[in-house]
């Protein structure tokens, strides 16, 4: 099959070829499409990270008043771009010299990278554990997140407490779209409404997290006796269901978030004003 | 000699259902080594398939219900044929018996203030069902099955091995129950797998095989319910009773073909769905019998009425006794007012939100939605009655489930006979399971601690188990060509469904007898292809024998009753005769000796009596109106 | 009964079937030809196949409702109940692969030895009766049984652990991982409102990452995909229980808490 994740070597006499299985010559049978979904879900991870990646280290084109990107956001390094009212908060001072970019990007990369969704979809796509149901993987060897460095994964749960932080950051800055740009309050442009959806898309996603569901209430045993967590528990719960959705619609919409304030800063488009 | 792999146990339970499961954990319990086989795997067993609930007076729902409350609607449901003492033992230890569940784990649907929750149910005066959605069967099965596991896990910190006390003997058949000096010395099984035979030497044996479904065509059975434990009972001697009652649940798929049959759980109409002919008539308001009159709604309002406020209304007719609505409801296809594919219709998509209806039946909506592509939230289903449940079966003692007659045999749940008379109510099922499945378990081992010494099986009657196990191997070498399984087992059950089915005829059940005669001769020509590892025409091939057995019980039965009462209806003989109420017909095997086939042609194998059942004990009659003791009970009875 | 049957014959046609047929010792992919009806499930094709070519055709099956979980099989590839898998979702020109469950050692021909799935359930403490609780004094709010009640509509047809590239393609595995079916039973009695377990000094959370391979789980959603019964496996189950080690052995936090609070919730 055409699809690059077929194995390079043969694995041997394990798994579905182990000598006490059904003698089955075929890796798989499937005669569907199966291949993708995974080669679907490694394009569209590849493309956000070489886009990602480029607008990381470009240290430029990420502020256009009142926009801030969201890449960029709180930025935490001297070498900023000033952003009167916005996010500056110089933590680690002069000494940093590459793009800020990188200082924030760790959280929301760590959120996403552990993220019990995206571990689902990079490990099907990138590391074919497995390509797909019932389609045999190419490893010889398989011990999951039981060792190190997967077994980091268990981590998950301090990324989403920054996460948390960051997308309130990333609200602070979408109150901010509403000012013009001279800073002066009560205006909205299409750059404010790209904004909100993106604000309101990161923080579904955040908050539908399998480690929300777990703090806000997954963990009690007794949700009678909880009655408001069990409540939480319940939306957040209802938003789990759409993890998978959320996860790829946030991720868009922070690339185009920060996509539309490259056009502004860098001059090729012009913010359409409102009021 | 006998060349077989034989080993040793105290109890041996046939069937890993629930009175299977449920005896095993007695037996264990009590001390005893207990194997239990099954034919299937572990966890699978027919019980899986009940819906509906467990009936039991916890009286969660409502307060006013009681055991006595219960035994009454035990006794009217089964129209007065029930053995008394087993259904006044039923009554009043079904609550413990759920009770129980829960501390090994069971998960019932709960009522807000957190105790189980109990629905209504045909012929149960108050909403007395335990129940988990509408899978209360997989519930009790799994409960039992990990109550086993936890009784293997405690053996094994003790011995370090999990099957030292109880073993489950999964994919294994029984062929026959071993005896020696009268008494029960063990059972000769097959290893499906492997084909390979086997002894279990044991004193008592638990029959616990359920049904025999699949001796019609249109069943909700499975294809393990071919009568084996009543074969089995007949061959070692003991006698069956009330095998003329047949139920035939009233809501079966009908369409599409190869789903014909399956069930449609009662709980449907318990929670509101109703039944409606091609004219959308309820039609059911016009089949309500005399002696249920009082009990049901006169009219739709106060039926509708009723599903708020059960105190001041009565309960609409859809829920009379299965038995009174399939007649009703063949009745109505044959009068022309069916449905397209030959039932009628059974609508909930009218009379709930489509939200309660995924919740309150789950795996309803899932059937209906995989199996046969219909909505039940948006369209109605189409129903008809179909084989569901044998209330007859082995005549046991009620107390101690001991068989009559046979030392060491012991029988529990369907295969027993007597305890719901002549219709079962629904959810009286999973009740009797756990109540006599217990008993059987508990008696079975306190029969083997009385023994002084174990009868031993003889290898002639091991050689003799082994050679007519392998019969189908050698058919050809008889007179005429080997005959085909599958084409007998299908003769059969439409031999059955047409003559012996839900309406019957004089002139029809005695055809039936004699296409019964040429089944069994061509049987003994049933033969096979291949080995015997996973042979599944080899298996049919032997489960025809008791197929055989069971259904020519079942149609002699039926053509000597010259009345209708429950699960048996006849068309030439349409009424109730109070006369034939404490009359059971018990069938024996005609010499128990005789090889199959060789037994007289019209006599057949089955030799008929009738016997007289013993007089309800006074203070449980004193629970009835006597105005209501009238219409089941002789004058002679009654003054007594 | 005839009008019955011309109805049916309207709907026939021959479909192509590709079954395997063998035994631990080899087999092989056996072609047929065979009638198929309207609304008829694969499992009818392979009974059908039983009564007409091969009467010593080896299919494991019980209700044909897919209420008992026995005819667990692959069609085309895909882990799948036999008796739920309708017809009419194939095209009548589509050849049709059944094989038996290929993580198992196969017995005969569609059967498969599943006793894997024994072995691990004995493997996982029971449910542990409060002691202080006699039959019938048990009180459990709904919401409380509402999770548990998921996980037991399980049919153990073993699909789950059947597909789970764990233990499928890794043979070595199956002693250290529970799978999906048996994880999902510990999660299930460590949300059950009563289980001992804690008192009894049994902590399952700990136990499923120390003693029944919860970390081998990738989730990579598998076990979800083939449930007959659409049980939540992974979001409800597998990474609650995650979350739920996570709790024990990976997070300071919750570990100090209970250290002052002193309690388990």
């Amino acid at each position: 099959m055409a699809t690059g994740i077929e194995p390079a070597s043969q694995s041997g006499p394990t798994g579905v070829h182990d000598a006490s299985r059904a003698a089955i010559p075929a890796r798989h049978l499937r005669t569907d499409r199966w291949w993708l979904a995974p080669a679907g879900t490694a394009a569209g991870l590849l493309a956000f990270v070489v886009y990602s990646t480029w607008r990381a280290f470009a240290n430029a084109d990420y502020y256009h008043a009142p926009y801030v990107s969201p890449f960029y956001s709180p930025c935490l390094a001297d070498n900023c771009h000033t952003m009167r009212g916005g996010p500056n908060w110089a933590l680690f001072g002069s000494w940093w010299g590459l793009s800020p970019a990188l200082l924030i990007l760790i959280f929301p990369l760590g959120f996403r990278l552990t993220c019990y969704y995206y571990r689902k979809a990079y490990y099907r796509g990138f590391w074919a554990s497995p390509p797909a149901c019932a389609v045999a993987e190419p490893h010889r060897k398989y011990t999951g997140e039981t060792r190190f460095p997967l077994i980091l994964q268990n981590v998950h749960r301090y990324f989403f407490y920054f996460a948390v932080l960051v997308a309130g950051v990333l609200t602070y800055d979408t109150v901010l779209t509403f000012r013009d740009d001279h800073y002066r309050w009560g205006h909205m442009g299409l750059g404010s409404l790209i904004f909100l959806a993106n604000i309101g898309l990161i923080w579904a996603y955040t908050l539908s997290c399998h480690s929300c569901r777990h703090i806000v209430g997954g963990r009690l045993r007794h949700f009678s006796k909880h009655p408001v967590r069990y409540r939480l528990w319940g939306w957040v719960s209802r938003l789990n269901a759409r993890h998978m959705l959320l996860a790829w619609s946030s991720l868009i919409s922070v690339a185009l978030a920060d996509f539309y304030v490259f056009l502004l800063a860098s001059g090729a488009f012009e913010d359409p004003r409102f009021f | 000699m006998a060349h077989v792999d034989r080993q040793t146990w105290d109890v041996v339970v046939v069937g890993a259902g629930g009175a299977g499961l449920r005896a095993a954990i007695e037996a264990r319990e009590a001390g005893m080594r207990t194997a239990v086989i099954c034919k299937s795997l572990f966890g699978k067993a027919h019980t899986v398939m009940a819906e509906g609930g467990i009936a039991a007076s916890m009286g969660n729902a409502n307060e006013h219900d009681n055991w006595q409350v219960h035994f009454r609607d035990t006794m009217r449901g089964g129209k007065f044929l029930n053995h008394w003492r087993m259904a006044e033992l039923h009554a009043r230890e079904a609550p413990d018996r759920v009770w129980e569940l829960e501390t090994w784990g069971a998960l019932f649907d709960r009522t807000p203030d957190g105790r189980i929750s109990q629905r209504n149910f045909g012929g149960h005066e108050y909403p007395r069902l335990a129940h988990v959605g509408d899978r209360t069967g997989l519930e009790l099965i799994r409960t039992l099955q990990q109550k086993i596991v936890s009784l293997q896990q405690e053996d094994e910190r003790v011995s370090g091995s999990y099957e030292e006390g109880l073993k489950v003997f999964q994919e294994c058949t029984v062929t026959r129950v071993l005896k020696a000096d009268g008494k029960v010395c063990g059972v000769f099984c097959y290893d499906r797998e492997s084909g390979r035979f086997f002894v279990l030497e044991a004193p008592a044996v638990v029959l616990a095989t359920g049904g025999i479904g699949k001796s019609f065509k249109v069943t909700s059975n499975s294809w393990e319910y071919t009568g084996d434990g009543h074969a089995l009972a007949l061959l070692a001697g003991a006698p069956l009773i009330n095998m003329e009652f047949v139920q035939f649940h009233p809501t079966g798929m009908v369409w599409p073909p190869s789903v014909k049959g399956i069930l449609v759980t009662e709980s449907v109409r318990g929670d509101g769905g109703v039944l409606r002919n091609t004219d959308g008539k309820r039609f059911m308001f016009d089949y309500i019998p005399d002696v249920f009159k009082e009990k049901y709604a006169q009219t739709e309002a106060e039926g509708d009425r009723w599903y708020e406020d059960p105190e001041h209304n009565r309960r609409p007719p859809e829920l009379l006794p299965r038995d009174e609505v399939a007649r009703a409801i063949n009745a109505e296809v044959k009068a022309g007012r069916g449905s397209p594919h030959g039932g009628v219709f059974l609508d909930v998509s009218t009379r709930m939100p489509a939200e309660v209806i995924k919740r309150r039946l789950p795996s309803m909506h899932h059937q209906f939605k995989e199996l046969a592509d219909v909505d039940i939230t948006a369209e109605p289903m189409e129903v008809g009655p179909t084989c569901h449940y044998v209330m007859g079966g082995v005549e046991v003692d009620p107390d101690t489930a001991a068989a009559t007659g046979v030392p060491g045999l012991f029988a529990a749940g369907e295969v027993a006979g007597g305890m719901h008379g002549s219709n079962r109510l629904g959810g009286n099922s999973l009740s009797d399971l756990l109540v006599f499945g217990r008993r059987a378990g508990l008696y079975a081992a306190e029969y083997v601690s009385g023994l002084r010494a174990r009868p031993a099986p003889e290898p002639r009657e091991i050689d003799a188990a082994e050679a007519e196990a392998l019969r189908p191997f050698s058919a050809e070498d008889g007179r005429g060509p080997a005959e085909n399984p599958y084409t007998l087992h299908q003769e059969l059950q439409q031999s059955m469904n047409d003559l012996v089915g839900i309406i019957r005829r004089e002139g029809e059940m005695a055809e039936a007898l004699d296409r019964l005669t040429k089944l069994r001769a061509r049987a003994r020509r049933a033969g096979v292809e291949g080995h015997r590892q996973y042979n599944p025409g080899w298996h049919l091939s032997l489960d025809l024998r008791n197929m055989l057995l069971v259904s020519e019980c079942v149609a002699r039965a039926a053509l000597e009753r010259t009345e209708s009462r429950g699960g048996h209806t006849r068309d030439d003989h349409p009424q109730m005769d109070r006369h034939w109420r404490n009359v059971n017909l018990v069938c024996e095997l005609a010499d128990y000796r005789a090889e199959q086939g060789e037994a007289d042609p019209v006599l057949g194998q089955i030799r008929l009596s009738r016997r007289e059942t013993p007089p309800i004990r006074r203070d449980l009659l004193e629970l009835f109106d006597k105005d209501e003791l009238v219409k089941y009970l002789t004058d002679e009875e009654l003054s007594r | 009964m005839s009008e019955l049957q011309a109805e049916q014959r309207s709907g026939a046609y021959q479909a192509h079937f590709r079954v395997w047929r063998g035994d631990a010792d080899g087999g092989a992919l056996r072609d047929f030809e065979v009638e198929v009806h309207e609304g008829e499930v694969v499992l009818d094709i392979i009974h059908r196949l039983q009564a007409t070519q091969a009467p010593d055709l080896a299919v494991r099956w019980n209700c044909k409702a897919g209420k008992c979980g026995s005819c667990s099989a692959e069609i085309n590839g895909r882990p799948r109940l036999m008796c739920m898998t309708r017809m009419s979702v194939f095209g009548r020109a589509e050849t049709i692969t059944v094989t038996p469950m290929r993580t198992f050692p196969v017995l005969r021909d569609l059967v498969t030895d599943v006793s894997f799935n024994y072995t691990k359930a004995r493997e996982v403490p029971a449910f542990m009766p409060p002691a202080e609780l006699g039959p019938g004094e048990y009180r459990m709010k709904q919401e409380d049984v509402n999770r548990s009640q998921e996980f037991r509509k399980c049919i153990e047809c073993f699909l789950c652990q059947n597909t789970c590239h764990v233990v499928r393609d890794h043979e070595e595995n199956k002693g250290a991982f529970a799978g999906p079916r048996f994880l999902m039973r510990i999660a299930e009695l460590d949300m059950h409102p009563l289980d001992a377990a804690p008192a009894g000094g049994v902590d399952r959370k700990r136990t499923a990452q120390d003693e029944h391979g919860l970390g081998y789980c990738n989730i990579t959603k598998c076990c979800t995909e083939v449930c007959p019964e659409n049980i939540k496996i992974t979001d409800n189950a597998l990474i609650p229980l995650k979350e739920r080690a996570a709790d024990r052995k990976y997070d300071p936090l919750v570990w100090l808490g209970n250290k002052i609070r002193r309690r388990t919730e």
